[in-house]
């Protein structure tokens, strides 16, 4: 029961992680640009509706209101104003600004408030789960945070294929220089992808912030496993991207109970060889073809 | 100025060859050749604090002259050489404390087993490209990290020190510290000269080949696997034993901090950047900066340790955007120099020398 | 007759290699000009430049009397220049349709709706919900054209349509082109087919090594003429 009590938390673990790699995967999809500082912005995310509590007495529910339109403008202007700039063939200026960008989020976070583990508050929500039988019962937050992830990849999936604008999207990424040629302004529409996947960020890290304690060093595991979570699911793929979240999910539950019962392992462990397994046997992914 | 040792033998071209040198570059190697020695002797002429900074930062222009090789002209960008810091330094632990080898022989020992453990977390990371190769070598470091913790007898979740009776045993407190600030040179300048011989050679033709355009380079029947294969090998294994020699320094050894890549590898990268990627004397350049916002610059001002990453960091990622070709790339724009010779030049009758 | 497009001196070229020397044409409206010339004679860098994908570095284009130097190549579209790329250049994961209306997305009107250009190419009504990965040469090279003429444009440009197809498809594509241009519609025709463009265009442009090296009326030009401003010789 153990195990699949395990296998339950793992999916809605999942959710979690799928959200964090949408942005991930919408920003590489459209501007095949890396965000290495994907999991630092996710932890600002959470210290600023953390910031917007104390500040605005407000409750994390308020934040979101708050906080994912600021990242949003955010990452309009950090596309705009900087990420512009590393385009072209050579993918090291992406890399090395994003890196950076990522390294500087983390230590003037860790000036600003402290390595002090912080939480941001649901209430009772919380602790509050279904019951499905004597041993398993499932947390209706991780599950609130799982319909989210479910409904924003499937929202952005139909906004991709039935709107004006999400046609431009696919166009831009599909060949920049033809959408040119239709009149799509290419660098406003990178800095909506941007400001998109900045703001899902944002989104992730406050639920994680309120699923966890976070602390400014959290930032890289976050990323990691969003990376991980878009490579096992497979690259080009949004509903990849879900299932591969909860692939890793389920991996780093599982392996935590492999810890648990046995003594050894541990889930964050197998996570990243389920990653590197799917990486030398799947390359392209659960269920990714670039087409 | 004639041509020193060409690639190519004059006649049979029709008196044209390459040439590796120039008046600059021989003066430049010259230049470091004398720098190198009064490193060298630094220790007979005292200066305690300074020998100490001086490993710190000859230790760190090692990693940054072996990133550069990886990143810079290979196009490995790699996120992950702390994985083969953290090996490097608990072989050294392993072999040097637990059982009585000496040091400077764990440090040789450290680097070889990171360069045949390369091999295969090459096998998984170059199936990546560009920024997902990145993160994928960073996570192979974590899963580096995650074993040491999990293997027991290792004791990796402990802080750990070299000690007096086991691995610093035989050396004498001066003698240990001289040797080490000598072996910190010897991987710095090794590092320096192991790239440009690199570069000199058909090795480092083929990298850039690769590096600019890698089906035209297969098209040349260049094997791209094996020149990569062969680069990152020797890079992880020279890693490791600079891992090594730091940890030898500190004496102490800890799993976070031995496999950080905060500590071994965004410092790496940002010195490298700031100094200028792709040139041999970049790094060079860059260490000098990060010494001076490392120690200096942080206590003038009495700012705390995450001062240098938002500094350097900051001044890394302008420099990625605004200035790619860092600080060395400033000095050419305004007086191109070379400073060892890397370079190949076409030279003959009728070309300008 | 004005001249729509006026380009004028024009030195243009990518990075350190310039295509383009002192380039002069004029296009008066409602003409059809064809642009003919060997390869690396420097026609499809003309056009991409005309479109704004290529940055000139010397020299002045007229659209309509409007300086087009400064306008990114997103705003030029919106003025009424219509480029359909050499080699096609179709949206791979839209669909034929998708990709149809996406030529509408600056929002001009005109003649040229989704019906009118379903119209000019019937066969494209039966593909249109396929991918457009999918389709033949000839396909492509319809809905290229269809993608252009959405955007209702003043001056469509057409690089190489015949490239890679077989004469009988190149022939039913030349054949839709009275359509296009009988509203008044300016055209400028790059081809390698010297035949079909003379036989189209009321002016003709030949070009060597980025310079214009014959310019006239077809019915003034003979063959000679022709090869020796085509091949330089």
């Amino acid at each position: 029961m153990d195990w699949l009590n395990a296998v339950i938390q793992g999916i809605l673990l999942g959710g979690l992680y799928a959200l964090f790699a949408t942005g991930l995967s919408l920003a590489f999809g459209v501007l095949r640009f890396v965000n290495l500082a994907h999991g630092d912005l996710a932890i600002l995310g959470a210290y600023l509706a953390f910031s917007s509590i104390s500040t605005f007495d407000v409750n994390v529910w308020a934040t979101f209101g708050i906080v994912v339109p600021i990242m949003f403008a955010v990452g309009y202007i950090a596309q705009r104003g900087l990420f512009d700039f590393t385009l072209g063939e050579d993918p090291l200026p992406g890399i090395l600004v994003s890196f950076g960008l990522g390294v500087v989020i983390q230590n003037a976070l860790l000036v600003h408030y402290s390595a002090t583990d912080r939480g941001l508050s649901v209430g009772s929500l919380a602790t509050e789960s279904i019951r499905i039988s004597d041993d398993i019962s499932v947390g209706w937050f991780p599950l609130i945070i799982l319909l989210v992830a479910v409904g924003l990849l499937g929202g952005m999936q139909l906004f991709l294929s039935f709107t004006p604008l999400g046609r431009a999207f696919r166009a831009v990424s599909d060949d920049r220089d033809t959408a040119r040629l239709m009149g799509i302004d290419h660098r406003n529409l990178y800095g909506l992808a941007m400001g998109i996947a900045f703001a899902t960020v944002a989104v992730a890290g406050i639920f994680l912030g309120s699923r966890t304690t976070f602390a400014p060093a959290q930032g890289p595991s976050q990323l990691l496993f969003a990376f991980e979570a878009v490579v096992i699911g497979g690259l080009g793929s949004l509903w990849g991207t879900l299932l591969g979240g909860i692939v890793l999910g389920v991996a780093q539950t599982l392996g935590n109970q492999i810890d648990v019962d046995y003594g050894w392992m541990g889930g964050v462990l197998l996570g990243h060889l389920v990653f590197l397994a799917v990486l030398a046997f799947r390359p392209a992914g659960l269920l990714g073809a670039r087409s | 100025m004639t041509a020193t040792a060409p690639a190519d033998s004059g006649e049979a071209t029709g008196g044209f060859g390459i040439t590796r040198s120039s008046p600059d570059a021989t003066a430049g190697t010259w230049v470091a050749l004398v720098v190198v020695a009064l490193l060298a002797v630094l220790p007979f002429v005292g200066g305690d604090s300074t020998q100490r900074t001086l490993v710190g930062i000859l230790t760190y222009l090692s990693l940054a002259q072996m990133w550069n090789l990886l990143a810079g002209f290979a196009g490995l960008i790699t996120i992950g050489q702390q994985a083969f810091v953290g090996v490097g330094a608990y072989t050294l632990l392993v072999t040097a404390e637990r059982n009585g080898i000496d040091p400077f022989l764990s440090i040789v020992a450290a680097g070889l087993l990171c360069a045949v453990l390369s091999a295969p977390v090459a096998l998984f990371a170059f199936r990546l490209r560009g920024g997902y190769f990145a993160i994928g070598t960073w996570v192979i470091a974590e899963v580096f990290r995650l074993i040491a913790l999990e293997i027991g007898p290792l004791e990796a979740g402990n802080v750990q020190s070299l000690t007096r009776r086991n691995a610093l045993s035989g050396y004498e407190i001066d003698q240990l510290r001289d040797l080490i600030y000598w072996s910190s040179l010897a991987l710095a300048a090794g590092a320096t000269l192991v790239v440009v011989l690199v570069l000199r050679s058909r090795l480092g033709l083929a990298l850039r080949a690769v590096r600019d355009d890698e089906a035209g380079a297969r098209g040349l029947g260049i094997d791209v696997t094996r020149t990569r294969l062969i680069v990152w090998m020797l890079a992880s294994g020279w890693i490791g034993m600079t891992g090594a020699l730091i940890h030898l320094n500190s004496q102490s050894i800890n799993a976070p901090d031995a496999f950080s890549v905060l500590l071994w590898t965004a410092l790496v990268i940002f010195i490298v950047v700031i100094g200028g990627v792709g040139s041999t004397t970049g790094p060079i350049i860059g260490v000098i900066v990060f010494w001076l916002v490392s120690d200096e610059i942080t206590e003038w001002f009495d700012l705390d340790d995450p001062w240098r990453f938002i500094i350097l960091g900051s001044l890394a990622a302008l420099f990625a955007v605004f200035a790619p070709r860092g600080i060395y790339g400033w000095l050419q724009s305004w007086r191109p120099l070379q400073f060892f010779p890397v370079r190949r030049r076409l030279v003959g009758p009728g070309l300008e020398e | 007759m004005t001249d729509l497009l006026n380009v004028d001196g024009l030195d243009a070229g990518y990075g350190d290699f310039q295509a383009l020397f002192d380039l002069s044409l004029r296009v008066a409206q409602g003409e059809t000009v064809a642009i003919i010339g060997a390869n690396g004679a420097g026609k499809t860098t003309l056009l991409k430049t005309v479109a704004g994908l290529v940055r000139a570095s010397g020299g002045a284009i007229r659209f309509a009397g409007r300086d087009l130097r400064s306008l990114p190549a997103h705003k030029r579209v919106g003025m009424g220049i219509a480029l359909v790329p050499e080699g096609r250049r179709l949206f791979g994961s839209l669909s034929v349709r998708e990709n149809l209306l996406i030529g509408g997305h600056t929002g001009r009107r005109g003649d040229w709706t989704l019906e009118a250009v379903l119209d000019l190419f019937p066969l494209l009504k039966l593909i249109q919900r396929r991918s457009s990965a999918t389709l033949s040469g000839g396909e492509q090279q319809m809905v290229a054209i269809g993608r252009a003429l959405m955007s209702n444009p003043r001056l469509v440009l057409l690089d190489e349509v015949s490239l890679g197809l077989a004469p009988t498809v190149v022939k039913d594509l030349y054949a839709a082109l009275p359509s296009v241009v009988s509203g008044g519609m300016t055209a400028v025709v790059v081809e390698q087919d010297i035949e079909q463009a003379l036989s189209v265009a009321d002016r003709v442009y030949c070009m060597l090594e980025g310079r214009v090296s014959l310019q006239g009326r077809p019915d003034d030009l003979d063959h000679a003429q022709i090869t020796t401003a085509y091949f330089g010789m």
